[in-house]
């Protein structure tokens, strides 16, 4: 009986304390890239049709989110004053709503409003077409048009993330 | 010094031990949500009422820690079966105490926590690890847990008026319980959930106060009374499998099957099922239909041939065989306060289950107690018991 | 033994599935429901632990009452 209980303690041990380990391929560090960022064109809030391609030769911020996603919620207010500081000089952001009904994020985005083009994409054609694996997604976009960086998530804090990445990109 | 048999043993202690998972993650690869809860809950059934409060509250400290703790009463008033078969009625207050800390990195939550139980004859500690990790893109959540328990078991006697604890009653009891839970999204509109646990009891796993009885011809009640005797031991395995969907109109229906099976000849099945309708923007609705059946333990026999009949005796009736429906609704208001605005949500919530219970090896001897002679010892109607649970309580998110 | 044999073999498959990469069918971007505060695995654990304690202190099964996970996936 003893025997028994000592035996399982140390397996369970173990197994919890291998559980992250198990979990390794998943994990959500920042992607650093350099592949051409794809083309889309999607409805924006104020019904015109707002495609990637207008915004060339600005550094480009896209954030996918959705009203139900906490974290996504949280961010936008400081995503916002991001844009505030930094668009006029070269630089936009464009929030990528990714939720089938538009409803509850316009009904979110009326009691906290963005200055920045949010976009619609009910059927996640450009969710699928950026491979978003991780809700909230920004990713930042260079001068040029190549991806440069990928940040999955969002935690108090990673605003700092995103405006080093800024201004790197913005001198280029 | 006199035995005040037949009180209601601590099963709601044991039960408690077995338990711990006040805050246990509720989502996974995020802290807990911050929430106060403030809850009244009373239970009537059977010539007992328990009654009583319960205090949750669940706060964020930085963005990687989130402690927890709760403050719960159980004030008891029994004139149960057992009781009055061979005993008084008495009164008696347990307070339960804990604290719990979780701890998040990336997507590892590491949880950690301790109960403590007091009522005058049972004091029980617990402490509970647990370590729970998100994978395949989130759609995977395994948690494994252990759970280690302390007891001390002591007897209520009356002494010059007054109960104290018997001095020359002590008893320890010792709990282990080792958990796997794997929660799996299968689409976006249905998870499941299988749950196992291997428990195990070491030390005095009875009550000081009930008993047995064994027929007796020499006795006018034509049965005799005498002291249970259970295993040192118990060792248990529980596994259940829930599935959860999402009904396109904007509703939740959950299915549950827990299987139980015990060294002490126990096997139980649970079905539940759940359905939870959101009305409108305030109002919150819940209905949910258990079943639960359970066979003897191989020591219990409500009337045993003659005294010491085999080694191992027990006439608790959580040990018999009998099966449960419970009914259960509930509703909840959604509502907001408008001056104090770091309240995020606000819900006020009434709950009322209804529990039938019937024994199927389980008689009410207190029919011949109280008529000697006109039912005979074995031939007292089958017990049945029928409960009210309800709960009031107000939950605030911040 | 069989209880540490059904332990071991949770491990070994959750160890070898680690190993293939699984491509998640459901994507983070379409867990509205998931999300929904309904479909919460515990609601409202207050009551819950409480409800589950009345039934521990009536039957003699105990354990295996709860998960973990669900929720809107996000971080």
């Amino acid at each position: 009986m003893r025997n028994r209980n000592a035996m399982a303690a140390v397996l369970a041990t173990i197994l919890a304390l291998t559980l992250p380990a198990w979990a390794a391929a998943d994990s959500a560090a920042d992607a650093v890239t350099a592949a051409p960022a794809p083309a889309f064109t999607l409805q924006s809030t104020s019904g015109q049709q707002v495609s990637l391609a207008q915004f060339k030769g600005d550094v480009v911020m896209i954030n996918f989110w959705a009203s139900w996603c906490g974290p996504c919620r949280q961010e936008m207010p400081l995503l916002q004053s991001i844009y505030q500081k930094y668009k006029d000089m070269g630089f936009t952001l464009i929030g990528v709503n990714v939720e089938p009904d538009a409803k509850t994020a316009n009904a979110w985005l009326k009691a906290t409003p963005v200055t920045y083009p949010v976009l619609y994409d009910p059927q996640s054609q450009v969710s699928q077409l950026y491979q978003v694996q991780a809700m909230p997604t920004t990713v930042i976009i260079d001068r040029t048009g190549a991806v440069r960086y990928v940040h999955r998530g969002y935690m108090p804090g990673d605003e700092n993330t995103y405006l080093n990445s800024i201004r790197t990109l913005i001198v280029q | 010094m006199s035995v005040r048999p037949g009180r209601l043993p601590s099963w709601c202690t044991r039960a408690l031990i077995a338990l711990c998972s006040i805050s246990a993650p509720a989502l996974a690869g995020v802290l807990p949500p911050d929430r106060a809860d403030l809850l009244y809950h009373r239970y009537q059934g059977g010539g007992i009422t328990v009654q009583g409060p319960s205090v949750l509250v669940q706060k964020k400290i930085g963005d990687h820690f989130s402690i927890g703790a709760n403050y719960y009463e159980d004030m008891i008033s029994s004139a149960s079966i057992d009781v009055l078969l061979s005993a008084s009625p008495y009164r008696e207050k347990r307070t339960q105490k804990s604290v719990s800390a979780e701890y998040l990195h990336g997507k590892t939550t590491y949880s950690a926590g301790f109960i403590n139980s007091v009522e005058p004859d049972y004091k029980a500690n617990t402490s509970y690890y647990s370590v729970s990790q998100d994978m395949f893109g989130d759609l995977t959540t395994v948690t494994m847990s252990y759970r280690r328990g302390w007891d001390q078991i002591s007897r209520d006697i009356k002494q010059n008026g007054f109960i104290i604890n018997d001095p020359a009653f002590h008893q320890r009891a010792d709990h282990r319980v080792y958990g796997v839970s794997v929660s799996q999204i299968l689409t976006r509109n249905l998870i499941s959930t299988f749950d196992y646990e291997l428990s195990t009891d070491q030390g005095y796993l009875a009550s000081p106060y009930r008993q047995i009885r064994y027929l007796d011809p020499n006795n006018p009640l034509g049965y005799t009374l005498a002291n249970q005797v259970y295993p040192g031991t118990r060792t248990s395995d529980a596994f259940s499998v829930e599935l959860k969907y999402y009904v396109p109109y904007r509703a939740a229906l959950t299915g549950k099957y827990r299987y139980f099976t015990d060294s002490w000849g126990i096997v139980a099945h649970t079905f539940q099922i759940d359905y939870i309708q959101p009305i409108r923007h305030h109002w919150t609705f819940d209905g949910n239909i258990r079943y639960y059946r359970q066979g003897a333990a191989s020591f219990y026999s409500d009337l045993f041939p003659y005294a010491g009949y085999s080694n191992f005796m027990a006439r608790d009736r959580e040990l018999a065989a009998f099966h449960s429906i419970t009914l259960g609704v509930e509703a909840s208001y959604s509502f907001s306060i408008p001056r104090l605005t770091w309240i995020q949500k606000s819900t006020a919530t009434l709950s009322f289950d209804r529990m039938m219970i019937s024994y199927l090896d389980y008689r009410d001897a207190l029919f011949s107690k109280f008529d000697p002679g006109a039912i005979r010892a074995g031939q007292e109607p089958l017990y049945s018991l029928d409960a009210n649970v309800f709960q009031a309580y107000v939950s605030l998110w911040f | 033994m069989r209880t540490l044999s059904v332990v071991l073999a949770a491990a070994l498959l959750a160890s070898i599935t680690a190993c293939a990469p699984v491509e998640p069918w459901v994507k983070p971007y379409e867990r509205e429901h998931l999300a929904d505060a309904i479909m919460a695995l515990d609601r409202n654990p207050v009551s819950s632990t409480y409800l589950d304690h009345v039934f521990e202190s009536r039957e003699g099964a105990r354990g295996a009452t709860g998960g973990v996970g669900g929720g809107c996936g996000c971080n």
